[in-house]
């Protein structure tokens, strides 16, 4: 690499100029043009670059709804609609921003789903993963705070449902639900800092946090779908046999990729922008009214599973904090990942028939509490609720035990992967 | 194998979950059966609004003249027939009643219908207009099987008539069966229901103004991408076929 950008810096032009004062070259080369990804990747690889291209989206959409949002308790809810209405091509970019929220949930819980069939999150890929668990939360918070946005009842009633699970916490939970709101309900207060949290605070951490979680990619290189290092094979120019250069194989893949993700992200913002009430829910069209709760209330559908197990965990001891330490649980166990998978192999493909079955079960279970997490409580709702929670919690409590003793298929030395 | 399986499942599953969380929305309700691309039927929405709602309430995110120029309606013909509210065409429809008097008269003040349709979805409008029957307990006189113990009087009572609600009795519970017509107004039952459809397709329109104008482009854009696409997965082929 040195001596790569030594020639360059000796080549004249602007190229030359640049290069002589910033890596340019070399880091293109680094990142782009040499970095090898392995051939055989399918199209659940798809994913990362479609997080980073609706990312994109969420920001440029976002900077143009600024313009014209006011983050004030008596204007906001007024100001999309002008958005909504007077804003030349107002509407197209609020629904842009309102069904990327959607797209960025589905395509990163796609993106995870992927690492946990590959294996993805095991050595040496272990702090990858924890970048990626952070650009999680962050995009949580993130969707929280912006859902209040638009002051619509459901955001006001969203927001103090979520606000008071703070509250629940020993000794400290009063005041910090206070704290997190700045005043003793949700008011104007609490839109104008979750405003700035929105628009500034987390977008910056979620930033850089991508940028982390490429370079500790780029540093430990991909992992594929037989799980097999593409690096223990290379070249005499020292390129990985089974990798291809990420320009421009994998930029045009990607790109008929991007083109199929902006079919059905243009069709459900030109056709269905409500998507039946799913991506922007009938209450939240009524301005916020702290003396009217909606008939309903439910988080938006990429927070319902976590919001059935809250409601699956009973009180206990005079608190309902259970649920809340559940609730995080769910998402803190995530983290641990790597050293709860004690399998030989990393890809599903070489796993036996335990782990498969573990896998597909988790994949159901999070289905399943999504939905009943959107629907009104019930006693059957709640017993499903309970057993879903239980598995889901098992699917990592039990993995260091199932994928230890399960059956494992021999792997190959090289990746699989049939020419076009 | 097993990847086909899920992406099968998950597939089926975006299809299936916006189904069911439609279907849960109002299960009962029949639909409105409106269209917002029948312009007359708009037009005459628009002149029911505004003679029969506009007077109680507002519709403070639409302007006069954004109704005028997306329904073909003339400045003359808004000015005489539609603006009774306001005197610039650039206003947004207000509330002939003052806040105040409808507090002291209704207990309420009448909802902004601008975003009813997108907040209660066009079924239950067109039911709610459907719902008002005779109930001598009432202050207005009325009650509403969408809305029970509604303030708002039944201001369409000129023009449907009078019904009256036929309860059934199961379990011990009381239910609603069926309307009974005691008294005619001056349309017919079928005259009503179309006079209902356009004021609903009015509302549907002034929810969200922009929605035919969004599906139209909607198609050009499918129409780009598809051939965008058509042309990436070309290109795809082609550079990948010296990968071996």
């Amino acid at each position: 690499m040195g001596n790569d950008s030594q020639t360059t810096s000796q080549a004249g032009g602007l190229w030359g100029w640049i290069n002589a004062r910033f890596p340019l070259d070399s880091m293109l080369k680094e990142h782009v043009t040499e970095y090898y990804a392995p051939k055989n990747f399918n199209y659940w690889y798809v994913f990362g670059v479609l997080s980073l291209v609706v990312l994109v989206i969420q920001l440029v959409s976002g900077i143009f709804l600024t313009m014209n949002y006011k983050p004030a308790a008596a204007d906001a809810f007024a100001s999309v609609e002008y958005i909504m209405r007077d804003v030349e091509w107002g509407w197209l970019i609020r629904y842009m921003h309102s069904t990327g929220a959607s797209a960025f949930f589905i395509v990163v819980y796609l993106h995870m789903f992927r690492a946990l069939m590959y294996g993805s999150y095991r050595a040496p890929r272990e702090l990858l993963w924890i970048f990626g668990m952070l650009i999680y939360l962050c995009l949580m918070a993130e969707a929280f705070m912006g859902y209040l946005l638009p002051w619509g009842n459901m955001s006001y009633w969203g927001a103090q449902v979520i606000v008071s699970l703070f509250g629940t916490i020993p000794v400290i939970g009063d005041s910090l639900s206070e704290w997190i709101k700045g005043d003793y309900f949700i008011s104007d207060i609490t839109l104008n800092r979750f405003f700035a949290l929105h628009v500034i605070a987390i977008p910056l951490i979620l930033v850089f946090l991508v940028v982390a979680h490429i370079l500790a990619l780029h540093e430990v290189g991909s992992n594929n779908p037989d799980g097999v290092e593409i690096k223990k094979h290379k070249d005499a120019n020292g390129r990985p046999l089974d990798g291809v250069a990420f320009h421009p194989y994998m930029t045009i893949k990607d790109l008929w990729g991007i083109s199929v993700f902006l079919m059905i992200y243009c069709g459900i913002i030109f056709f269905a922008p409500t998507f039946g009430g799913l991506f922007l829910e009938a209450p939240n069209f009524d301005p916020a009214n702290p003396m009217q709760t909606p008939p309903h209330i439910a988080p938006v559908w990429y927070f319902t599973p976590f919001y059935a197990m809250l409601r699956a965990v009973p009180s206990f001891a005079g608190t309902q904090v259970w649920g809340v330490l559940v609730m995080f649980g769910a998402i803190a166990l995530l983290f641990f990942l790597p050293w709860l998978d004690k399998s030989p192999v990393k890809s599903i493909r070489y796993k036996g028939p335990i782990t498969k079955f573990a896998l597909a079960l988790f994949a159901v279970s999070f289905v399943v509490l999504a939905y009943c997490g959107m629907k009104p409580p019930s006693t059957t709702l709640l017993l499903t609720s309970r057993i879903f929670t239980v598995v889901y919690f098992a699917f990592f409590l039990l993995m260091p035990w199932y994928s230890r003793i399960d059956a494992v298929k021999a792997v190959p030395e090289r990746v699989t992967y049939n020419a076009h | 194998m097993l990847t086909k399986t899920f992406a099968r499942a998950l597939a089926a599953l975006a299809i299936a979950l916006p189904l069911l969380a439609q279907a849960n929305e109002g299960a009962s309700l029949p639909p409105a059966g409106n269209d917002i691309r029948n312009e007359a039927s708009l037009q005459r929405g628009a002149r029911n609004f505004m003679n029969y709602c506009s007077g109680c309430h507002s519709a403070k995110y639409i302007r006069y003249n954004r109704v005028a120029a997306d329904l073909h309606i003339g400045e003359s013909e808004l000015k005489q027939n539609l603006m009774f509210t306001s005197e610039k065409p650039a206003d947004t429809i207000a509330s002939a009643m003052p806040a105040a008097d409808a507090k002291k008269w209704f207990g309420v003040v009448p909802p902004d219908l601008s975003l009813i349709a997108r907040s209660r979805g066009t079924a239950y409008l067109s039911a709610f207009l459907h719902g008002f029957y005779r109930d001598p307990s009432r202050p207005t006189g009325v009650n509403n099987t969408m809305l029970p113990g509604t303030a708002m009087p039944h201001v369409l009572n000129a023009l449907q008539g009078v019904q009256t609600a036929v309860f059934k009795t199961e379990n011990g519970k009381s239910e609603f069966e069926k309307f009974e017509l005691t008294d005619k107004g001056s349309l017919t039952p079928a005259q009503y229901d179309d006079f209902v459809r356009d004021t609903v397709n009015f509302l549907d329109y002034v929810g969200e103004p922009v929605q035919a104008k969004r599906q139209d482009l909607g198609i050009w854009v499918t129409l780009f991408l598809m051939l965008f696409g058509a042309f990436s997965y070309l290109l795809y082929k082609d550079y990948w076929r010296d990968v071996h």
